[in-house]
């Protein structure tokens, strides 16, 4: 067993409405940064977890996404990196 | 009939429930903590509002694993009748129990207000003391209330008749001005498709009794126990 440090980014699904997504879009372009076009805000999740090797710490993180961490009806997840804890 | 209202760390709404039951309605009703492992006989199950376990990561998200909850799936499961309230409302949709998920408000602000409710159907075991088309004022307060499902489950929703409350205009009518949280159509509570369970934001709780401002909301628990006979 080895130890894995594994990040996840939860973000509301595309399509779906965002309101801070929007009010930071909004906030933005006040600031100037003309280019934006769309924010979605997410969570950001770093898991340590002890796997036997770095596809199953992911197998793992992306079970606990689908069961918990994202809710499946409004959200995506993806894993965002993973490397030795 | 017996009523159990759990108790979660940071349900804030088991109280008015409570009162409500036993004072307005004269029912015997019993506080159910959420580490229970059993419902004590009641017959109907309350999820209250509040904040359980401070609404982290999503609302209700992790209320759904207490205990209880294992106790109250099953309940559900064998028909017994749950009413999810707003807090209760956003467990019972990430318990399962019901469809879709309440997200931020549109507003991004928190809504605390008497809003106007119409009754959409009263063929419900939660809804046959009313008439359709009956607007109600009860009180919402709540930060993530609004309804979200995919079309395929809003569709599937209003062709069952499942869409039981909706937000109105004081005349009745679905209007944008009125939509407090920008919930899809409207969307104020639902029942699933057996109909034993009722998920809603409104309080009608806290809607009771004249002198808090509504006695609107006691017709929903009288029409529970109208449907046994009580």
């Amino acid at each position: 067993m080895s130890r894995y440090r594994v990040a996840v980014h939860i973000v509301p699904r595309r399509g779906l409405l965002d309101p801070q997504g929007k009010a930071v879009a909004d906030a933005l372009h006040s600031l100037g940064f003309a280019g934006v076009r769309d924010v979605r805000v997410g969570r950001h999740l770093v898991i340590d977890a002890d796997a036997p090797e770095p596809q199953s710490a992911e197998r793992v993180v992306r079970d606990m996404c689908a069961k918990l961490l994202a809710n499946p009806v409004t959200e995506d997840f993806e894993i965002a990196n993973v490397e030795p804890a | 009939m017996k009523f159990g209202i759990i108790t979660f760390p940071g349900s804030n709404s088991d109280e008015d429930a409570f009162l409500a039951v036993t004072e307005v309605l004269g029912q015997e009703a019993v506080y159910l903590w959420h580490k229970d492992h059993d419902l004590r006989g009641a017959d109907v199950v309350i999820l209250p509002g509040g904040f359980s376990y401070g609404d982290y990561l999503r609302a209700g998200a992790i209320a759904r694993f207490s205990p209880i909850m294992r106790e109250v799936v099953a309940h559900a499961d064998r028909g017994g009748p749950v009413i999810g309230i707003c807090n209760g409302f956003q467990i019972a949709c990430e318990a399962g129990l019901l469809p879709g998920a309440l997200l931020r408000n549109a507003s991004l602000q928190f809504v605390s207000e008497l809003s106007y409710v119409r009754v959409e159907t009263n063929e419900t075991r939660y809804t046959n003391q009313y008439t359709p088309g009956q607007v109600l004022r009860l009180p919402i307060s709540h930060g993530d209330g609004r309804y979200t499902a995919d079309t395929t489950t809003l569709d599937r929703l209003e062709q069952n008749g499942q869409v039981v409350f909706r937000y109105v205009n004081p005349a009745g009518e679905l209007d944008p001005a009125h939509d407090p949280n920008g919930s899809m159509r409207g969307i104020a509570g639902i029942v699933n498709e057996r109909g034993n369970v009722i998920g809603l934001m409104p309080h009608p709780e806290r809607a009771a009794e004249a002198v808090v401002g509504s006695a609107d909301g006691v017709a929903l628990f009288e029409s529970v126990l109208a449907q046994v006979g009580v």
